[in-house]
């Protein structure tokens, strides 16, 4: 057989090897040790100069010729190869990940986290206390004696006479200016109690208060914190009013509301300058310093927040209900 | 309180609607609940008179009548159909005529009633949207013109208006003091109410003693006699009671009741007869009773006022009348009485006895102290207008000295700017403070006010400081962002804060939860028998009656509930008090923060590639292993069975559950519920609960890190053989003991019981690791310290290597 016979048949035999070992077995047949190229080659010996000479240069470029078709075939085959294993391990990808499922906090709990992030961010400590309160923190130190209207107001939970389920969480604001100086800036957020139960009242329901005592505080500034507040917690350019009010324990006082999508006026929390009977009660001198004070109910900012639209759903803790705070 | 917007423009008419008065009372602190039409929308009714009125021959029920509507008609008498007791000849009635449209779009067409044609309706007052229901068909007053329209004749294009008053402002009680308010508020002039002095034509009076004169330090009295009940209260004045939500009574009630809407003032009246000698206003007797006019009988306490005679109390002053002393059918002559009572005197009071009333509702508040004269005056006006009677001269007891004092207040015009934080100029704060009817001057830069007689809120600079900024308008101060020193606030990173806990929780799949505090003591005697929690006297509901001693007793009907909605794979938390009744706690109650969770239902949830198993112990165990790591000294925690002796033994799994200890303090317990307890409460499955006390887990792990070796580590492991009582955990505490310091890592990988083991028996496998920070471990020192642990294993837990 001549070289380019030889050179077809190997070029042949390349193209039908359709696995890595053919190809290898023809590797073997055409350029191994006992190849029919090899072979070729080791004749080369025999001839004369001259003929050795141009039959060698033939045969290197038929060998390199073989070669480089078998190292071509070999990457395709290796391509196709791993085609078809990549092929053969695909898996549905649209199927759901394994235990993935997260739970949320509480949407009352997402409420107060962001609350105390905008107030945090102005320096605001977060004060905690006693649910189960003395009438003195929960109501004389806050300026409303035992016979006045306002205690009738708010429908108490009495244990006895001098023990009560406390009815806001200004008690921890008398709790703190109890033990601290001025200046102040606290706010406390926490779980309240009023002997009430409709579509719009609930017997728990959680404020957050907040106090700021310091020798210049003013009424404008109030405005300005909660203000500022009310547009940032719904991240809307909100109308807001200050509309007189009264509470025992701040003077002047005010009532806030928000302006609805429907043109409605919302109240959404009652604010004031601290009553100077409430910082002689804790011995701060209400002419040296002077206070704000605010509180806002948490489920109802909470509703107007995400569309709950029954306060009482709250408290059910239904998966079905929880799960949509993600 | 609640009145008719005519009725307070008779007395102030400002230009503008009643949105824009509504607003403007809100706006001003007099916050408007609601404001309604006086009456329904309805047309073509008008004044008519029953000519004719005969039995239906047909129908016992109904009558046919023959109506006169006058120029309304066309002349003809109407034949109209009624099925009403009190129609009767010459009576005037509301015609709904036939096209008449009546509240709810009822429209009034000729129609054939048993045969017999009825061309129209005669209207009661809640047909015509006036009252939720009525007695029979309007009865008119004889002189009311026929063929007028009944909403022109009763003035019903009218609102009511409903407001909401804080308890400062009993001053606006009253139709004079809402006049006042708008007239401040709109600058414009009020016109009260014409009150003349009515001359005595009797020369009857009453004693009058005020034996306790700091309680009521002013008593008129004056006696009226000959009246007659029997008069009819004239409709404008019902109507007017109407629309503050007052029925008419007769007209002595109505009349006080009148009296106490347009001027806001409390009257009362006895009969002259059931008054023994005179009046004394005094303390009541300890143990005294009285029966009041709902006919119940209270026992007086002594720090009770009462209007007494010379033999008995006959009233609760400024609260409630008394039955006997009370006008009867039978009266003939009464005393009026217009006192004024001091409000500490009066407060809680009617509530100390269950009762509020209008009267008690303004006396607790404040009523004007000079306004007994003007109230006793009007009061006799119309009753003898109504029902005639001979008035006698007012009595007046007065004991000046206890009326409050009328001292000036001081408003510092520096105080005024820095609690404000905004300028008012002098003019306008002087021009406020007068037109609020104080009598003001300016001085030193300081306003020297008096406030007036019917303002029981205004006693210290802040009252006056709130006047001036209500007036002004709070929308008018500019919102200013606060000035503060910038001090960086302390923040401990070795505090644990909740949130840790929550994240971690919520990252395992929990949802947050929140319980009532207050619990059904029905399921919480089911979980803690022993534990009596504080009860509520007055609860919402027996369910929510006691409070929590544990927050599982929230969280387990927590789970049931959603079970029962088809939700079996729970898993929630809750962070919050509970509250254990400790006579060495302050108030005697341990208010403890506590971190529970609860589980139940399958491992994960439903999904396509296996059979997910049901939730157990270790699983609970897990997560709250993640909430300890990130505690301060996380190794210090360990796990102990439930001791024999415990309480939780009725909530928990004996068996299945363990006591958290922080070193010797008990921390929480995680477990499994009871069966019993399970059942019981109607959980479906196992549930797997844990609680955690908060105030041992405040402080968090601050790291310290130590050098990573650079020597190889070596891992040898062992199986030892060792009875069933005996805990792992205890074991590789142990092993931590011999360990040391080359001890790296330790664990537990296989617990093994059955062939080759015998009963009551078990295999613990469990690999080492141990390495040097300062050298590569020989073999030598690697065998020496394992078979120092083995030893220690047979020492202490008769442990034997497994072959």
């Amino acid at each position: 057989m001549n070289l380019e016979e030889i050179v077809g048949l190997a070029e042949q035999a390349i193209t039908q090897a359709n696995e890595i070992q053919a190809l290898e077995d023809v590797r073997v047949e055409y350029l191994g040790k006992k190849g029919k190229i090899t072979e070729l080659l080791k004749s080369l010996g025999k001839m004369d100069h001259e003929q050795r000479k141009e039959m060698g240069q033939a045969i290197n470029i038929a060998k390199g010729t073989v070669q480089k078709s078998i190292s071509e075939r070999r990457e395709q085959l290796q391509t196709e190869a791993l085609n078809a294993k990549l092929a053969s391990e695909t898996i549905d990808v649209t199927l759901s990940g394994r235990g993935a499922e997260m739970g949320n906090i509480h949407p009352v709990s997402r409420t107060i986290e962001r609350i105390q992030s905008f107030f945090g961010d102005l320096g605001f400590e977060v004060k905690h206390g006693p649910e189960v309160e003395d009438d003195f923190h929960n109501f004389d130190a806050l300026n409303i004696p035992e016979h006045h209207p306002a205690r009738a107001d708010h429908d108490t939970f009495y244990f006895t006479p001098k023990t009560v389920l406390r009815t806001q969480t200004s008690g921890v604001q008398i709790r703190t200016m109890e033990k601290e100086t001025p200046p102040l800036r606290i706010i406390s957020p926490g779980r309240v109690y009023r002997n009430d139960y409709d579509q719009t009242h609930t017997p728990m329901f959680h404020q957050v208060e907040g106090l700021m005592v310091d020798k210049n505080v003013s009424f404008a500034e109030l405005k300005g914190v909660i203000h500022d507040f009310l547009r940032n917690f719904f991240e809307e350019d909100v109308q807001v009013r200050f509309r007189p009010s009264y509470f025992p324990f701040t003077e002047p006082s005010a009532e806030v509301d928000i302006m609805d999508k429907n043109g409605k006026w919302l109240e959404v929390l009652g604010c004031g300058m601290v009553h100077p009977n409430v910082l002689r009660s804790v011995n701060i001198d209400p002419e040296q310093y002077t206070g704000f004070a605010f509180g806002m109910g948490v489920e109802r900012l909470t509703m107007l927040r995400y569309g709950v639209n029954d306060l009482r759903s709250f408290f059910e803790n239904d998966l079905r209900f929880l799960k949509q705070f993600k | 309180m609640k009145f008719s917007e005519k009725w307070l423009r008779e007395w102030v008419n400002p230009a503008i609607t009643v949105e824009e008065l509504d607003e403007q009372l809100s706006m001003a602190g007099l916050e408007v609940d609601g404001v309604e039409p006086a009456a329904a929308e309805f047309t073509g009714v008008v004044v008519g008179e029953v000519v004719e009125c005969g039995k239906h021959p047909e129908a016992d029920k109904l009558q046919i009548t023959k109506i006169n509507v006058g120029s309304a008609g066309d002349g003809e008498l109407i034949d109209i159909v009624c099925g009403a007791k009190n129609c009767r000849q010459g009576l005037k009635v509301a015609v709904a005529m036939v096209g008449a449209v009546l509240p709810g779009d009822f429209k009034i067409k000729k129609a054939k009633l048993r045969g017999q044609p009825s061309f129209g309706m005669l209207c009661s007052w809640s047909e015509l949207g006036m009252a939720d229901d009525s007695d029979g068909i309007m009865e008119l007053p004889a002189d009311a013109p026929l063929g007028t329209n009944i909403r022109e004749f009763l003035q019903l294009d009218d609102n009511i208006i409903e407001i909401d008053l804080t308890p400062n402002r009993s001053d606006c009680l009253g139709i004079a003091g809402v006049a006042r308010e708008v007239g401040v508020l709109n600058n414009i002039d009020v016109t009260p109410v014409e009150v003349t002095a009515v001359a005595a034509s009797i020369t009857d009076t009453v004693d009058v003693e005020l034996v306790n004169s700091n309680g009521c330090p002013r008593y008129l009295a004056r006696v009226i006699k000959g009246i007659n009940l029997d008069a009819t209260t004239p409709l404008w004045m019902v109507e007017k009671l109407r629309r503050s939500g007052i029925r008419s009574i007769d007209p002595v009630v109505d009349i006080t009741n009148f009296v106490l809407i347009e001027l806001g003032h409390p009257m009362h009246a006895f009969d002259l007869a059931k008054v023994e000698g005179g009046i004394k206003v005094r303390n009541a007797n300890k143990d005294e009773k009285l029966t009041l006019l709902d006919e119940t009988e209270v026992t007086l306490t002594e720090d009770t006022l009462v209007i007494a005679d010379h033999n008995k109390a006959l009233a609760i002053a400024g609260i409630f009348g008394g039955l006997e002393s009370g006008v009867s059918n039978e009266t003939k002559d009464v005393i009026l009485e217009s006192a004024f009572f001091n409000p500490v005197t009066i407060a809680g009071r009617a509530r100390s006895y269950g009762l509020h009333t209008d009267a008690s509702h303004r006396y607790e508040r404040g009523v004007d102290y000079e306004l007994q004269r003007t109230a006793m005056e009007r009061a006799t006006q119309l009753l003898l207008e109504i029902s005639g009677g001979e008035a006698g001269p007012i009595v007046e007891a007065v004991s000046e000295a206890d009326l409050p004092a009328q001292t000036a207040i001081v408003l510092r015009r520096a105080r005024l700017d820095r609690v404000l934080g905004h300028v008012i100029s002098d003019d306008e704060v002087t021009t406020i403070l007068n037109r609020l009817g104080l009598k003001t001057e300016f001085k030193d830069n300081s306003w020297f006010a008096i406030s007036p007689s019917f303002r029981f809120d205004i006693n210290i600079e802040e009252d006056l400081i709130e006047e001036v900024a209500r007036v002004y308008g709070y929308n008018n101060i500019p919102n200013v962002a606060p000035v503060a020193s910038l001090n960086m606030p302390v923040r401990k990173e070795a505090v644990l804060d909740k949130t840790v806990f929550s994240n971690i929780l919520t990252t395992r799949g929990y949802q947050e939860a929140i319980t009532y505090s207050f619990v059904d003591p029905k399921v919480q005697e089911k979980l803690f028998p022993k534990q009596t929690g504080l009860t509520l006297p007055h609860p919402i509901s027996a369910d929510m009656s006691v409070m929590r001693v544990s927050l599982w007793a929230g969280l387990l009907p927590a789970v049931v509930r959603n079970q029962n909605r088809q939700q079996s794979r729970v898993r929630l938390f809750e962070s919050g008090l509970r509250f254990v009744p400790d006579n060495t706690a302050e108030m005697n109650i341990r208010q403890e923060v506590m971190f529970s969770g609860v589980i139940a239902g399958s491992i994960a949830g439903e999904s396509w590639e296996e059979k997910a198993r049901p939730v157990d112990f270790y699983d609970v165990k897990a997560d709250v292993e993640a909430l300890l790591q990130k505690c301060v000294d996380s190794s210090s925690f360990t796990f102990q069975p439930l001791a024999a002796d415990s309480e939780l033994n009725v909530a928990l799994h004996p068996g299945q559950s363990a006591e958290i200890y922080r070193g010797d303090v008990l921390v929480g317990h995680v477990g499994a519920v009871h069966p019993a307890a399970e059942k019981a409460l109607g959980l479906n499955g196992k549930t797997f609960v844990f609680e955690l006390l908060m105030s041992e887990l405040t402080q968090r792990n601050l790291p310290d890190a130590k050098p990573v070796s650079k020597f190889p580590s070596n891992r040898r492991d062992i199986a030892v053989v060792v009875k069933e009582q005996v805990n792992a955990g205890n074991l590789l505490k142990e092993i931590e003991k011999v360990g040391g310091n080359q001890l790296v890592d330790l664990n537990l990988f296989d617990v093994y019981r059955g062939e080759g083991i015998g009963e009551g028996f078990k295999s613990l496998a469990i690999s080492i690791i141990l390495q040097d920070v300062e050298k590569t471990l020989e073999e030598q020192e690697i065998n020496t310290k394992i078979e120092q642990v083995v030893n220690t294993l047979t020492e202490k837990f008769e442990a034997t290597l497994r072959d």
